[in-house]
């Protein structure tokens, strides 16, 4: 059935197990959760199917086609991130299912977490601003809603703080899209790329959006709403929040970038989001070493991570066709493998702390010992985490040298080298404590089989995609400037 | 693929499995560990051997395959791959024997056992990589698995020394990865080839060869403890004897050294690095890491500390004899490499068993230690008689063959460094044979343990005496087939005449 009949149904899905989740009562809906997971994942992969058979292809819902209905685009980015999405928000919910037993959140997750992924897979699959604005708003209200779930005083802060950041975000997103509308009467990216001149409007335009796509993506320095939210939220939720939420709104300005950047921005502007990154990358990382609670830690990591996909922008901008393609791919590969290893340091440190009964970082003292599984997940992770070989962090910063060496841009090398070692420093800080023989300590809870498994398969999947990132860099070039066009 | 594609890969996998399965093992099943344990050491040994003997014959074992366009991973048996993989799975067998009556009835065996195979296994991965990139895969990896080695016992110090090491050892490998990196956008996926070499850039790329070549040895340098990038070396000394005796006969510092010789060898070409200028800069460096080590080591009061720092001299004459322009030299630097392995091991087991048995680390409690226990203390005098260099013992050969191969690349001042060397050498052990055999026990032992024993616990004494063994054998029986200077000559016939 190769026929592209799959792409609707990978928006569909979700969305429906979201409604029945809703519908549900209570005690049926993790088991109804569980039971959608797998038709989702196979949903993913057979629209990987699809595209390498068919190449990149397009369904319009509802028979309309595009600017007036809402029209799907599968390429191989598109498409290798609802993949992604399948397996680490798959990883989370089994996570969820075993971790939320009892408490009192359980019920509220499951609806919005469906939410959630539906609008993944939107923002993934649109190729019209105003589809990518639906899934946007989506995603943020969702993830906003799942922050909230733990319902202490301080996640209902970090909750409100995340909503004005995600509403502030989609304001501005939604003013540049009322912008292009009205110059060009069209949101389809395609039709944009042909018809948009470089001139004033595009630039306010591009601004406005560049600008609430920045936020929500956390960038330095409109980063402080994140490690509240990450930091505080449920550890499966951390999870999805870090591994894929943020991703989302980065995925739309490449998409951005690619249909209107190369005329209308500036050299200048790439080289301010580069050093953009480059300080996310160095404040991220300061900040992650001088945490003292260990989920604090790993959100500040995400802040510190985030900066590495931004060098993309000055690797690309005036570069040789060679070093612009192995900017993508490592840029690609770069988010590909922070999202399964970030989603695993987050499952990891949530069943640290449910051992030692404590988020803080020293009461990991005796840990090693105790809890050598679920020490050993986060600490795969942090291989990725912080680009040592073989991981796919690892390879990922392997080809962003590789691009800026040939592209002579040495300056970028620097933030990649020092950003890796300032990375080491927090990883092994909470290895450290881990190995102290402090006070005798010779009881910790013990987390559930399932959850450490969770962490570690996710974290073995990024060690694993750095060993064989040829097939998933393939399939992220399709359809792309740097790949086989459709 | 055929079989022959796979037995690099089983080769580290066995190690890799062996760690994966300790680490699924309970804290308590220490019988079925050691078992494990040594079973894979055994079976890693027996497939060392195996390709041993096919290389010799020529026959081609090779794994790769591609990570991203451009860039493969390399798993291959060369001579100078297989002598390097051959000393670590022997050293494995014996080490992890002594380890097993070391750490009896210690905490956190389980860790301490996966950590091990963990480090092996990258170091056999460092042996047998066949390109920069592999190489530099695993020699990271070996930096990940040793930190928890060396701050296993969990204290203060250990926890600063472990903090140490990390600080040189990940700095050394960002430099590494710059040079690594830097030579793959000049010059392509660089796989190691016995003289091929770089000489056939473009020679305006020379001053950034020059460069990448320093960053490289830099990055190298400083697992090698060259000079002055030495100083996490003795730091590290607070781990257990097996560690301590692992890192500094083949794990970590050797790791470097093998590096320096690959990049001379099999990525620059020795001819091609002798036309930039680049031996007489690595020979100097190299005889002053040897002078320096040895005149720290005179002053160091604790056993395992002047150990740590004759180490940093006796490294260095592998890199010496890389620097060494010649047949004869490169010889005696390959040759090195597996006899400074089998006495530091050896030595290193003997202050293990003193520490253990009587409690004794400091240099000045010795004192009569020859009478309590003989045994150990003649495998200590074979490795600081090696050391020094007394004929027919390993060091001896290795001492002659760099001496001649200094005349040869017309260095003739590296033989005083040769001569002040040994004299440190033997100013800086003697001392301690005197103690041992010559002097009378001043106080008692201040912890002795293994009372009913006449030496010291059987599972700490065999290894000892095993790689004592190996060291007189490898001197005196040096013109045997399969000796380690036999080997070494197998690899300079197929570096100098391709």
């Amino acid at each position: 059935m190769s026929d592209g009949q799959i792409l609707p149904w990978v928006v569909i899905l979700p969305l429906g197990a979201a409604i029945v989740t809703v519908l549900l009562p209570h005690a049926w809906r993790t088991a109804a959760s569980m039971a959608a997971i797998a038709p989702q994942l196979l949903a993913a992969v057979l629209l990987l199917r699809d595209l390498v058979v068919l190449g990149p292809h397009t369904y319009a819902l509802a028979d309309h086609a595009a600017p007036l209905g809402i029209a799907l685009l599968a390429d191989g980015p598109g498409t290798t991130l609802v993949l992604l999405t399948a397996v680490v928000a798959g990883v989370c919910f089994v996570h969820a299912a075993a971790s939320l037993r009892g408490l009192s959140a359980n019920a509220h997750f499951w609806p919005l977490a469906w939410f959630l992924w539906a609008a993944l897979n939107t923002i993934w699959l649109s190729a019209d601003l105003f589809n990518l604005y639906v899934g946007l708003e989506l995603l943020g209200l969702a993830a906003v809603g799942l922050v909230a779930l733990k319902g202490s005083a301080e996640a209902l802060a970090a909750a409100m703080r995340y909503l004005l950041a995600a509403l502030l975000g989609s304001l501005a997103y939604l003013l540049g899209v009322a912008l292009f509308y009205g110059a060009y009467g069209t949101l389809a990216l395609a039709d944009l790329q042909a018809l948009a001149t470089p001139g004033t409007t595009t630039m306010v335009a591009l601004a406005f959006m560049t600008l609430g796509l920045l936020l929500k993506t956390a960038l330095f320095p409109l980063h402080a709403w994140l490690p509240p939210a990450h930091g505080g939220a449920l550890p499966p939720v951390s999870a999805l929040l870090s591994a894929l939420v943020i991703k989302a709104s980065f995925f739309i300005l490449l998409r951005l970038w690619f249909a209107l950047g190369s005329d209308a921005a500036s050299l200048a502007l790439a080289w301010m989001l580069g050093l953009l990154g480059a300080g996310a990358v160095f404040w991220g990382g300061w900040m992650a070493w001088r945490q003292t609670r260990l989920k604090h830690l790993v959100a500040y990591s995400t802040v510190a991570q985030i900066g590495y996909l931004f060098l993309f922008f000055p690797l690309v901008a005036g570069a040789a066709p060679h070093a612009a393609a192995l900017a993508w791919d490592g840029t690609m590969l770069m988010l590909v493998s922070h999202a399964l290893a970030k989603a695993g340091m987050f499952l990891a440190a949530g069943n640290l702390v449910l051992a030692t009964g404590s988020p803080r970082i020293v009461d990991l003292s005796g840990i090693s010992r105790f809890r050598p599984l679920s020490l050993l997940g986060f600490g795969l992770a942090g291989v990725s985490v912080m680009g040592l070989p073989p991981s796919g962090g690892f390879t990922a910063k392997w080809l962003l040298l590789q691009s800026a060496l040939t592209s002579g841009q040495w300056g970028w090398i620097a933030v990649l080298v020092f950003g890796s070692l300032l990375s080491a420093a927090y990883v092994f800080k909470v290895f450290r404590h881990s190995f102290v023989e402090g006070p005798k300590r010779d009881h910790f809870e013990s987390p559930s089989v399932v959850l450490e498994l969770g962490a570690l398969a996710l974290a073995l999947a990024a060690i694993a995609v750095g060993l064989a990132a040829h097939a998933p860099l393939a399939w992220l070039r399709i359809g792309t400037p740097y790949g086989v066009p459709g | 693929m055929e079989w022959r594609a796979w037995l690099p890969l089983m080769v580290v996998g066995t190690s890799l499995a062996a760690s994966v399965g300790i680490f699924l093992l309970k804290e308590e099943r220490h019988a079925l560990r050691s078992g494990f344990n040594l079973a894979a050491a055994a079976i890693k040994l027996g497939l060392v051997a195996w390709m041993a003997v096919g290389v010799l014959d020529e026959v081609h074992f090779e794994t790769r395959y591609t990570v991203v366009e451009g860039v493969s991973f390399i798993l291959r048996a060369d001579a100078l791959g297989v002598m390097f993989a051959g000393l670590s799975s022997v050293l494995w067998l014996f080490t992890t024997i002594y380890a097993i009556g070391y750490l009896e009835n210690a905490p956190n065996r389980s860790r301490f056992f996966g950590f091990f195979s963990l480090c092996v296994a990258s170091t056999v991965g460092i042996a047998l990589a066949g390109n920069l990139f592999t190489f530099f895969l695993f020699y990271e990896l070996l930096t990940l698995s040793t930190y928890p080695l060396v701050v296993h016992r969990g204290t203060d110090k250990a926890l600063r020394a472990g903090r140490v090491y990390l600080a040189y050892t990940l700095g050394g490998g960002a430099v590494l990865l710059l040079g690594v990196a830097g030579l793959h956008a000049l010059a392509g996926d660089v796989e190691f080839a016995a003289g091929a070499g770089l000489r056939t850039l473009d020679p305006a790329l020379h001053p950034a060869l020059t460069a990448l070549f320093v960053l490289l040895i830099a990055g190298l340098g400083v697992k090698a403890a060259l000079v002055p990038l030495h100083s996490w070396l003795p730091t590290a000394m607070v781990a257990p004897a097996p560690v301590s005796a692992l890192l500094h006969a083949v794990a970590v510092v050797k790791a470097g050294a093998f590096g320096i010789v690959r990049v001379v060898y099999d990525v620059y070409g020795i001819e091609f690095t002798w036309s930039l200028g680049l031996l007489d800069p690595l020979a100097l460096v190299a005889c002053a890491t040897i002078l320096y080590g040895s005149i720290r080591a005179l002053a160091q009061a604790d056993l395992k500390r002047r150990l740590a720092f004759s180490t940093v001299s006796q490294v260095s004459y592998v890199v010496l004899g890389t620097a060494l322009f010649g047949a004869v030299g490169t010889a005696g630097g390959l040759v090195h490499l597996l006899h400074q392995g089998l006495m530091k091991i050896t030595l290193f087991f003997c202050a293990g068993n003193y520490a253990e048995t009587l409690g004794v680390h400091r240099i000045d409690e010795l004192d009569g230690a020859g009478r309590r226990m003989p045994a150990t203390s003649i495998a200590f005098s074979i490795g600081a008689f090696g050391m020094i260099g007394i004929p027919p013992l390993a060091g001896f050969v290795t001492k002659w063959y760099l001496g001649i191969g200094a005349l040869e690349a017309g260095m003739g001042w590296v033989i005083g460094v040769l001569v002040a060397s040994s004299v440190l050498n033997a100013a800086y052990f003697l001392p301690v044979l005197h103690r041992i055999w010559f002097r009378a026990q001043r106080a008692p032992w201040p912890d002795e343990r293994f009372r009913m024993h006449r030496d010291t616990h059987p599972w700490l004494l065999v290894p000892t005496l095993a790689t004592a063994a190996f060291s007189v054998g490898a001197g005196l029986l040096a013109g045997m087939p399969y000796s380690p200077l036999y080997w070494a000559e197998v690899v300079v016939l197929r570096e100098y005449l391709p």
